[in-house]
């Protein structure tokens, strides 16, 4: 404070000289002179700090300016994002610990079935037993497999997939756990775990997915109901316009025709190659051949023998099938939901070569009689589902086994009779099927199916089935 | 063999050398990717005019076309869930999944419409992400285009230029042409209507059109007799002036009502392809436009 009272009283002094030039000039005296010097040193510092803080002042008053322009801007932003925010959709929910969960859907199934002949004594006569599930069901009510699935995206390279089947009677099969590439680039790809075999054209799709109630008899003679073997499988799928896809997987061979071998390598594998198009907007086709190979060490099957001995058999050796596969699906202008039209066929054919041993007479054999065994045996089915109206649908399909030739060495060579193999006693089974199914939405099914089954030998079944498909959870896309 | 390596050589080679390959879910995609992309684009587009988007099949054809595409352009909020996802994890054709830049969806651009609060079967075919027709408002193209125009020059960045200048181009002639449609259109604002499914919340969003009753009793549920009998009685009270299909909805449930309720019945195009007038973007408005007016006299 006392310097700038000081200050003042010297620049009230300078302006006071500085205006009174005349009186300034006038002045000789060294004294004065060196107080005008001394005045002029402090006039020419205020003016700098004047000069100061003007600068600062106006630097300020620019600060502040902008400020409020930059405010203006913000407010105008402000104004522009509350815009853009009502014309956006709804601000997305809250991050969830749990929104990484999978897809999960479940199918739930059951039917009410009337067979004519003892379910539990189905066969295919003629044909190797599977050891699969393939007879008609259950007399009266019964709950059907619910299926468990669970599938999600794991990180950007690949997706897994878990169906697990829940038996009626209890217990957990793993139907399918799988993982597939997302796309390996170039048109690869890879599966790998537990999967439906890419072989034919149905045995990919799950059961509820199928137009009847059960599988064509050449599914349940051939491979068992379905094929779905431990392993690996690649795809390609080439850079053309119309579909060309080439496959081939590896397994264990952990079911029919495969024996669950107990051997390292690869003991059951198939080739698969498919093609595809549209003729137009409301046709659609893909045929397919494939083939499968597997070796199966003891696969053993139950019979009876001409005495009536409970006896097992067992083959050892290769077996090779045949698949060639057709689809054609017909929607006008690709309209499925009103009327729709799809026919599909696959014929089978299969050599096994080996041999084939049997216990019946064990103790003449020291445990059991081996021979050669060799069959060439065929199948296919044909089957069409129209639309006729909205949630409506009526199919046909007609089945044929061919029993072919066999040759079983035991029974060639004299050894044992004919009769000691009823499994395999000459036939040619056949089934007509119909049926009629409503589906209110797309969740929704049910399904009224009557055949008419000669599968086993003398034992004509008549078979009714009333079947329910609903499925609930995740929306999953459908395969062609 | 020797030449069949030279083949799928020269395959592979064109493939290299060929211009962006578009898959357009819809058909209102493909012709919108085809303004924007100009001569660098070759669109293939999976579905005609007339065809139900709600139900397509995964079929083998379009299995190839994505395996060879180099950005797919659907339109999202789940109207392609039932077959599309099958189509991508089956065509090995890893820039084409969702997430990566070959994948545009145009429904994240535009402002959604009916976004259900509660998500549920029972309420019918109803989508989590809103009403996923949204290219019945001729707005929203604006800014689907301009987010298409990005992509595609990201993932052709040789052109990304030419396909600014062409957005920028066609924004211009739909701006005109939508301040036309809306001034031809102002006698329909406030005109309430019947509808069969919930395919035009946009439209009528859009032209002021007021939606007093669908045919169907739930989004995709078939209309039933005694629903339609509901409807019929409502028609005193709420006064629609039409009842509107889309091009590819049964006919039959519009022609009951038209008969029963005395107005009349519209069929509007849709989509591109959807009319014999709705040729590409400008003809599918100006058809819309056209019959609705048609139906207002």
């Amino acid at each position: 404070m006392k310097p700038f009272r000081k200050n003042v009283l010297a620049v009230a002094v300078g302006f006071a000289l500085s205006g009174f030039p005349a009186l300034s000039s006038a002045a000789t005296d060294p004294d004065l002179k060196a107080l005008r010097e001394e005045i002029a040193q402090m006039k020419q510092a205020y003016e700098q700090r004047i000069d100061a803080l003007e600068k600062r002042l106006s630097q300020a008053e620019t600060a502040t300016n902008e400020k409020t322009a930059r405010a203006e801007a913000k407010a105008d932003q402000a104004q522009a994002v509350a815009q853009q925010l009502a014309a956006q959709p709804p601000a997305a929910q809250p991050t969830q610990s749990n929104a990484f969960n999978p897809e999960i859907s479940m199918i739930l199934q059951g039917a009410y079935n009337n067979l004519k002949q003892d379910p539990n004594a189905y066969q295919i006569t003629g044909f190797v037993p599977t050891l699969g599930d393939v007879g008609p069901g259950t007399r009266g009510f019964s709950l059907g497999e619910s299926e468990l699935t669970i599938s999600a995206n794991i990180d950007p390279d690949w997706r897994g997939t878990a169906i697990a089947s829940l038996k009626p009677e209890g217990g957990v099969a793993m139907e399918n756990a799988f993982f597939q590439s997302l796309g390996l680039g170039n048109g690869l790809s890879v599966k790998g775990g537990r999967f439906f075999s890419g072989i034919g054209y149905m045995n990919e799709q799950h059961a509820h997915a199928w137009d009847f109630t059960d599988a064509p008899l050449a599914y349940k003679a051939f491979l068992g109901g379905q094929l779905g073997d431990d392993g690996v499988q690649i795809k390609w799928l080439a850079p053309t316009n119309m579909l060309l896809e080439f496959g081939a997987e590896a397994g264990r061979g952990r079911a029919f025709p495969g024996a669950n071998d107990n051997k390292n390598g690869v003991s059951q594998g198939t080739v698969f190659a498919h093609l595809g198009d549209d003729i137009d907007v409301s046709n659609a086709w893909r045929i397919g051949v494939s083939l499968l190979r597997s070796s199966p060490d003891n696969r053993a099957y139950n019979d009876v023998s001409s005495t009536g001995a409970a006896v097992s058999d067992s083959f050892n050796g290769k077996s090779r099938l045949w698949i060639a596969d057709g689809i054609w699906k017909w929607a006008p202008e690709g309209n499925s939901t009103v009327t729709n039209f799809k026919l599909q066929g696959e014929y089978f054919q299969r050599k096994e070569d080996g041999t084939l041993s049997s216990n019946s007479l064990a103790g003449i054999c020291a445990g059991a009689c081996v021979n050669g065994y060799d069959s060439e045996q065929s199948g296919w089915y044909l089957q069409g589902v129209y639309q006729f109206m909205p949630h409506w649908r009526f199919g046909l399909r007609h089945d044929a086994l061919s029993y072919g030739t066999v040759n079983i060495g035991l029974v060639n060579s004299g050894f044992l009779n004919a009769a000691d193999f009823p499994l395999l006693a000459a036939h040619d089974p056949k089934r007509n099927t119909a049926m009629l199914d409503y589906s209110p939405s797309e969740f929704t099914r049910f399904r009224l199916q009557w055949a008419h089954d000669n599968s086993g030998i003398g034992a004509t079944d008549n078979q009714l089935f009333l079947q329910y498909i609903f499925s609930l959870g995740t929306h999953g896309a459908h395969s062609f | 063999m020797k030449r069949l390596f030279l083949l799928l050589f020269s395959l592979f080679s064109l493939a290299a050398h060929a211009d962006l390959k578009v898959f357009a879910t819809v058909p209102e995609w493909g012709a919108l990717a085809s303004v924007i992309g100009g001569k660098h684009v070759d669109v293939f587009t999976a579905t005609g005019g007339l065809q139900d988007p709600h139900h397509v099949e995964a079929k083998p054809s379009l299995i190839a076309r994505a395996r060879n595409a180099d950005m797919i352009v659907a339109t999202g909020a789940e109207l392609e869930v039932g077959w599309l996802p099958v189509v991508l994890r089956n065509s090995g054709n890893p820039h084409v999944q969702p997430g990566q830049p070959g994948y545009f969806e145009a429904a994240p651009h535009v402002r959604m419409l009916e976004v259900p609060t509660r998500l549920d079967r029972a309420d019918g075919d109803v989508h989590a992400g809103g009403n996923p027709h949204i290219q019945t408002d001729p707005r929203n193209y604006l800014k689907i285009g301009e987010a298409l125009a990005t992509r595609l020059g990201q993932l052709d960045a040789a052109n990304a230029n030419e396909y600014q200048a062409n957005f920028r181009n066609f924004a211009e002639r739909w701006k005109m042409a939508i301040a036309k449609w809306e001034a031809a259109a102002a006698p329909l604002r406030g005109a309430h209507v019947v509808t069969q499914h919930k395919a035009f919340p946009y439209l009528y969003d859009w032209l002021g059109i007021v939606e007093v009753g669908t045919l169907e009793p739930k989004p995709g549920v078939e209309p039933s007799v005694s629903y339609l009998g509901e409807v019929v009685a409502d028609v005193e009270t709420k006064k629609p002036r039409m009842v509107i299909r889309a091009a590819w909805n049964s006919s039959r449930p519009t022609e009951w009502f038209s008969e029963h309720a005395h107005v009349p019945a519209v069929t509007l195009p849709f989509t591109v392809g959807g009319s014999d007038q709705a040729k590409d973007l400008f003809g599918l408005f100006d058809d819309t436009v056209a019959q609705l007016l048609k139906a207002i006299k």
